[in-house]
Order: C-alpha cells, then sequence, then structure tokens
C-alpha cells in the first residue's frame, strides 16, 4: 500500500513535470534566453582568456624579455612543482646507505622592497620554516624527478620526504652545534628509508618511501634549498655536513668527504619560475662539506603564477546565471501576471508537486546551460591562454569535470532559488532584483571591491564562507601544500572553502528559499 | 451519490472585514445544467475557486463525485472546469496550451487536437494565444475544459464575449452535456442567458443562496425574467442607482 501510494506520487511528479516541461519549451523567448546565457558564457570566457598575455624578462639590464611563460616542471606525483635546490652528489649503483651529521644550519632573507629582483645586497640573516637541508636519493637532477630525502629544517624540526607531497615528521627542534642531526637514508631495491639520530648511535626510522621504477643506478648526495617566506621573500640557507659516508652495499669502498662530489645547482635558471636568492655553491672545510642552496622542493601553489582552467569562466557565469535568474523568475510570475495559476493548480492540486515540477525544469534547464556552456568554454579558453604565452595550472580530467558540473550547479542553483522568490513575490521585476542581490551581489563585492590581492582579508573569507558566494568555491582549482608557507587567500586565487562545502553553503540558501515558496504556495489562495 | 456530481455544504469564507460565502450550501446533479445565477461579488467565482481547490472554505465543505477535488489523481478527468478564459501566456499557442494540461492528466497529444476540433477553434490552435479574441478564448478553455472528457463540468461566465453565433452553439453545447448524463454547473450574471439551457437554477447574493429550484418554479404570475431576477436579488446587492425600480421592498 505504501509502496503504491509512493509510486502515485512519483507518477504524479512526472506528470507535473511534463507539463511545466511543456509550459517551458512552448515560449519561445525562453528558448532563446537559455541558448543566448550558453552563448554569453562561452563569448565572455573567449574575451577574458583573450585579453590575458604572460611574458618575462630573463635578465634584469640589458632588459630581455620573451612571451611566455618560466618553466614550471610537473613533479612525479603529476601537479606541478617547485623543484630548484643545491645538491652534492655521487653516483650509486644498486643498493646502499648514506650517512651524514649536520652540525649548523643557517641563512639569509631578502629584506629590499618587495618590487625588486631579490639580491644578496639587501639581507638579514634567518631561515624560512621550510628551508631543507639533509641526505637525497634522486633518479636524476633533472627537475620533477622522483626522489626521496631525509631532511632537517628551518622550523619542522627532522622531515622524511619523497615526491613534492610526502611528508612524515622525525626528531623535533632546530639544529645547532650543540643539536646537531645525524641523517641517514638507505636504498633497498625500490624502497628508500629515511632515519634520524642525534648522536650517531642510536637511529630512529622516520618513514620509507616506494619510488615505483626507480633506476639501478641514482644520485646520492647532500643538499640545501631554502623557500620563500609567507610574506613572499626569496631566502637562501647555507647547511654544514659531516661525518660523511655512502657505502654501497656488498664490497664496494666507503665515499666520505674527501671523495668527489659533483654540484648541481636545479632548478635555478633564468627561465625557472621559483624566485632563488643568490647562486647556491659547495665548500670543503676538511671532513666538513657547505652546501648552500635556494629554492624549494615542493608542490608549486600560486607562486607559479599560474592562471587555472576556470580563471576565464567567471564573468561569463554570472552573466548566464543573471539570465537564468530572470528567465526563473519569469517562469514563476507569469503564472501569476496572466492569473494562469488558476489552471495549473486546478491540473494539480498538490501545490508542492507543482513546485518540485517547476524547480526540476529551471534546475534541469539552468544546469544543462552552465554546463554545456562551461564544457565548450574551458578548453577553448584555455587554448587561446595557452596561445598568449600563460601557464594553465594542471588539472586532472576529474577535477575539470567538477568545474563543469559545478558551473551547472551554480547556474541551476540560483535559477531555483528565485524560482521560490518568483513564487513568493509574485512580481518579476522584485524577483529577479532579490535573487540578483542575494545571488550575485556578493561575488561581485569580492576582492575587488574590499581590497586589493590579497587584501579585505576577512571580510572577503566571510563574504565567500557564509553567504551564497561560497557556492563559487566550485571554481577553485589550486592546490594547497601543508609544505609551504604560503598565503592561500582570495587575491591569490584561493577560496576559503572547499569545492563541495561551499556548494552546500549555497545548497542551504537555495533550500531555504524553496521551502519558504513551499510553504507560502500551499497555504495562500490560488 | 453517483460521480457526477456536485455537492456543496454549508460553505463560509471570509477576506478580511467581507463575507464573502454566509453558508452556502447547493446540488447539482448528473445530467442536468444548474445556472449558478447572482449580481457581481455575490460569490458565485469564490464558491467556485472553492469547488476546485484553489480557495479553502473558512468552513463547510464542497465536494465533486464524492470526494475533495484535492485528493483527485488526475482531477481534469473528473471535472473540467473554465474560470478565466483570458487566463492564458500571451506567446504560448492554444495548442501549446493544451497540450501542457494534457501532459498534466497523462492523457495523449491526440486528444488536444480532437477537443480543439470539438470547440470548432480549427487552424487557430496553433496562432499565438496572445491574439485570441475573448469568443476565441472562452471556446480555449471550454476545449481545456473537456480535454479529460470528464463527468462534472464547472464553466464561470462561459457567455462572456461571445458573439450571437458562439452563443447559440454554446447552449447546444452545454445542453448536449448535460444530455450525456454529466453534471454542469454554469454561472452567470445575468438570469436571460439560462433559459433554454439550464434545468436547475441556484440563485445567491451577498453570499447566500437566494433561491435554488427549476427555473420554472422561480417564473411567478408574468413576471419577465429580469423581474424575477430583481426581485430575487434585490436586498443582497450591495448598492443599486435610485433611479431603478425597488422592487421587492
Amino acid at each position: 500500500m505504501t509502496a503504491l501510494l509512493a509510486s502515485r506520487g512519483r507518477s504524479g511528479l512526472r506528470d507535473a513535470t511534463r507539463a511545466e516541461w511543456t509550459k517551458f519549451r512552448t515560449v519561445r523567448g525562453w528558448r532563446v534566453a537559455l541558448a543566448l546565457a550558453a552563448g554569453l558564457l562561452v563569448l565572455f570566457s573567449y574575451l577574458q582568456a583573450h585579453g590575458k598575455h604572460t611574458g618575462y624578462c630573463t635578465t634584469p639590464s640589458p632588459t630581455s624579455c620573451v612571451g611566455g611563460h618560466p618553466y614550471v616542471p610537473d613533479g612525479a606525483g603529476g601537479g606541478a612543482v617547485a623543484d630548484a635546490y643545491e645538491l652534492a652528489s655521487r653516483s650509486l649503483a644498486g643498493d646502499g646507505t648514506i650517512t651524514a651529521r649536520i652540525t649548523s644550519f643557517s641563512g639569509r632573507i631578502w629584506a629590499g622592497p618587495s618590487n625588486e629582483a631579490p639580491s644578496l645586497a639587501h639581507t638579514r640573516p634567518g631561515l624560512a620554516a621550510w628551508s631543507k637541508a639533509g641526505l637525497m636519493v634522486t633518479s636524476s637532477t633533472r627537475q620533477g624527478a622522483a626522489y626521496a630525502a631525509v631532511m632537517a629544517t628551518g622550523a619542522h624540526g627532522v622531515r622524511f620526504q619523497y615526491d613534492y607531497t610526502h611528508d612524515a615528521p622525525g626528531l623535533a627542534g632546530a639544529v645547532s652545534p650543540v643539536a646537531a642531526r645525524w641523517l641517514r637514508l638507505t636504498r633497498t631495491g625500490d624502497t628508500i628509508t629515511g632515519y634520524d639520530s642525534s648522536d650517531g648511535t642510536t637511529w630512529h626510522r622516520i618513514g620509507s618511501a616506494r619510488l615505483v621504477g626507480l633506476p639501478s643506478t641514482v644520485r646520492v648526495g647532500l643538499f640545501t634549498t631554502s623557500p620563500n617566506t609567507y610574506g613572499g621573500q626569496a631566502t637562501r640557507a647555507t647547511a654544514a655536513f659531516d661525518h660523511i659516508a655512502l657505502r654501497p652495499s656488498g664490497d664496494g669502498p666507503s665515499a666520505g668527504a674527501a671523495a668527489t662530489w659533483r654540484a648541481t645547482s636545479t632548478g635555478i635558471g633564468p627561465r625557472d619560475f621559483y624566485t632563488a636568492l643568490g647562486r647556491g655553491g659547495e665548500r670543503r672545510h676538511g671532513e666538513t662539506i657547505l652546501v648552500t642552496g635556494s629554492g624549494d622542493i615542493a608542490l608549486a601553489v600560486a607562486d607559479a603564477g599560474p592562471d587555472t582552467a576556470s580563471d576565464s569562466l567567471l564573468f561569463g557565469l554570472v552573466v548566464a546565471m543573471i539570465v537564468l535568474i530572470v528567465v526563473a523568475a519569469m517562469f514563476a510570475t507569469s503564472e501569476y501576471r496572466r492569473g494562469l495559476i488558476l489552471t495549473t493548480l486546478a491540473a494539480t492540486p498538490r501545490r508542492g508537486r507543482v513546485l518540485a515540477a517547476k524547480a526540476v525544469v529551471i534546475g534541469a534547464c539552468g544546469f544543462a546551460v552552465g554546463a554545456v556552456a562551461s564544457a565548450v568554454a574551458v578548453p577553448f579558453a584555455e587554448h587561446v591562454m595557452r596561445a598568449n604565452g600563460n601557464y594553465i595550472y594542471p588539472a586532472g580530467p576529474l577535477t575539470v569535470m567538477r568545474v563543469i558540473a559545478g558551473c551547472g550547479l551554480l547556474v541551476a542553483l540560483s535559477a531555483v532559488a528565485v524560482l521560490g522568490l518568483g513564487t513568493i513575490l509574485r512580481r518579476s521585476p522584485v524577483a529577479i532584483l532579490a535573487g540578483v542581490v542575494v545571488f550575485i551581489l556578493p561575488a561581485f563585492t569580492g576582492p575587488g571591491v574590499l581590497g586589493g590581492p590579497g587584501g579585505g582579508g576577512s571580510a572577503v573569507r566571510w563574504l565567500y564562507t557564509v553567504t551564497p558566494a561560497a557556492g563559487f568555491s566550485v571554481l577553485g582549482l589550486l592546490p594547497r601544500s601543508p609544505l609551504v608557507s604560503f598565503p592561500y587567500t582570495m587575491g591569490n586565487g584561493y577560496y576559503p572553502l572547499p569545492p563541495w562545502a561551499g556548494l552546500l553553503v549555497l545548497c542551504a540558501y537555495v533550500g531555504t528559499a524553496l521551502a519558504a515558496a513551499m510553504m507560502v504556495l500551499r497555504r495562500r489562495d490560488a | 451519490m453517483s460521480d457526477t456530481t456536485i455537492e456543496v455544504d454549508g460553505l463560509y469564507k471570509r477576506f478580511g472585514h467581507t463575507l464573502a460565502l454566509d453558508g452556502v450550501s447547493f446540488t447539482v446533479a448528473a445530467g442536468t445544467v444548474t445556472g449558478f445565477v447572482g449580481p457581481n461579488g455575490a460569490g458565485k467565482s469564490t464558491t467556485m475557486r472553492i469547488i476546485l481547490g484553489l480557495d479553502s472554505a473558512d468552513r463547510g465543505t464542497a465536494l465533486v463525485g464524492g470526494r475533495p477535488y484535492a485528493g483527485l489523481t488526475h482531477p481534469m478527468r473528473q471535472v473540467g472546469s473554465l474560470l478565466d478564459a483570458a487566463a492564458l501566456q500571451p506567446s504560448r499557442s492554444g495548442r501549446n496550451h493544451l497540450l501542457w494540461i494534457a501532459r498534466s492528466q497523462r492523457l495523449p497529444a491526440s486528444r488536444v487536437d480532437e477537443v480543439a476540433a470539438l470547440v470548432g477553434l480549427g487552424g487557430a490552435a496553433r496562432r499565438k494565444a496572445g491574439g485570441y479574441s475573448l469568443g476565441m478564448r472562452q471556446r480555449l478553455g471550454i476545449a481545456a475544459a473537456m480535454l479529460g472528457d470528464p463527468p462534472v463540468l464547472i464553466m464561470d461566465e462561459p457567455f462572456n464575449g461571445m458573439d450571437p453565433e458562439g452563443i447559440i452553439w454554446m447552449r447546444a453545447f452545454l445542453r448536449e452535456l448535460a444530455a450525456e448524463g454529466r453534471a454542469v454547473l454554469v454561472s452567470s450574471h445575468l438570469l436571460s442567458e439560462l433559459p433554454g439551457v439550464a434545468d436547475h437554477v441556484v440563485v445567491i447574493g451577498r453570499g447566500r443562496v437566494l433561491a435554488d429550484g427549476p427555473l420554472p418554479d422561480l417564473i411567478t404570475g408574468g413576471e419577465s425574467l429580469e423581474d424575477v431576477y430583481l426581485r430575487l436579488t434585490a436586498s443582497a446587492v450591495e448598492y443599486r442607482s435610485s433611479a431603478e425600480p425597488e422592487t421587492g421592498r
């Protein structure tokens, strides 16, 4: 019996939905508006992309500038990475172990104006929180190569890290002559294991990594690198290594400080994107090797200066949303303007069903417009931006599909909400105004109005967290990394909420509007 | 009671300070055309809207075939209605207007063409409804009411805006519906429209039923229809020019 009633309820909704769809598609103006919304989304995406050009200068004086973007390597994990460091290395055939002690770790931080290329002319002493010095096993010194490393850091103690994103903590505390850190890396087949020790006798295993497809001969050595601070100043660090021993497994001879270590500077050339402070290098003092380096080995966040596939979508998307808001308001209020609501409710006396059917129809239309248009606009705009020399942050097919579906949902949800407002208010100008104020305006009072890039901080965060503008979070494409100290702000292209959480905030508003409309429609005389 | 009835029992409805319905009760039987007559503002439309579940009554019940309208699954297969012929989306064609209603009642599109032909809409069905004359709108409204081939029909002022030819057609059409055994409720503010159409008349004024019976029974002596009407509604009209005769005082 219950099942019978439920199926009757569903088929009732189906009949009402078919009726509302017939109503919608038989008004030519509404069909034209849908096509217009999709066309405008694609057009504005193209214009946005077309207006974006990138060039960069490789030498300050004489100036030598070229179109295009600096090189951003793809890391072993599949994302864009920073891979800039100084390495003193030897080749290791087969398995083996490298051990060394770090007795000091210090550095310099650029203290000049932020609009000037950093140099060693104006610096103050200090390390970045994620300055790194330690032992590394890598397939090659090519940028983006697979690696595993155990290291001392500026403020995060000893860490074992591999392939840019993986991290495990070892001994806490900073390195100093009285708190020297012993580090060890062991290669066994594809597995690299990291250890640390405070005395060279008692060793703790921190973690291990399987680097699939690691060649039998690898580079093994001592590295130093030092990233930009949270405030964006370039840094450089120097670490002192002693008790150096590289032992191949089996009966090969052990190599110490006196052996030949090849010095390699990776990722700090003029065409590399990461801003380094000065040049790296190695010096020897007896049994000690000093390695100086600048850069980072981590995920590239927005500091790669990227555009994303969704950057050019925003304006066109908002325009499409406004068009659908107008259509949704008219879809609701035309019933009242002409008195058609009498026929509608006589045909479907279950009023909730009428509203649900209208919501399904306008929601489906909105989703189709947003998703289809952005599915065209994203690859198109990406192509145009690439041709203009811009770097597009790599995004996997699932991520791109999320953005496309997100565009569809943004258009659909705002249209459904305004359908509710139109049902409550019964007059389209008022409903359209309310819809634009609630669902569009917060997005336009974003970073541009409330403060410059990075500015407006808490107000912008608040807007994109608790207002319907939170829904735009589905467009967010830039990765965050706990291993990179960086202001992940709206100004730098980061939405405060994760994509689906932002969409849920928008859903709460839409649900409220729809529930209120349902209540009013049920209680009111037609 | 059979499926083919309308039973209105003790309806009260207040709009603000105005008592629109003050205990309205009547029955429409199968196979009859019942005229629902009264001056403007008497409560005819409100009663019809309550029967159709569009307005809620403060008290009383209105049943169609023994059930409240709002509980019917495909209500337009039970009750055809015409309330406001002008209630059309002007840019939608008459045929598409009928089509969405057909979809809501799960009726085939072929039924749309049948009813369009039935009311003589013909080729005009494919034109935008915004360009229709009032008479054509009435025919479209009748077509919509007939879509579900319903045993019960409710029509508010169907003669409005019809030319003489249309009025003759409408009378014959209503008679035919009753002859087929349907229950038909037709409102009018002109009693003179009803002879030859209505078997039965319910006269309403100021929200009360003033007379309820076969039309011939209401005409006493040598009164004209207008005299009968004025006599019945005299006390129920809110304002009438003093120049007019105040019959019945």
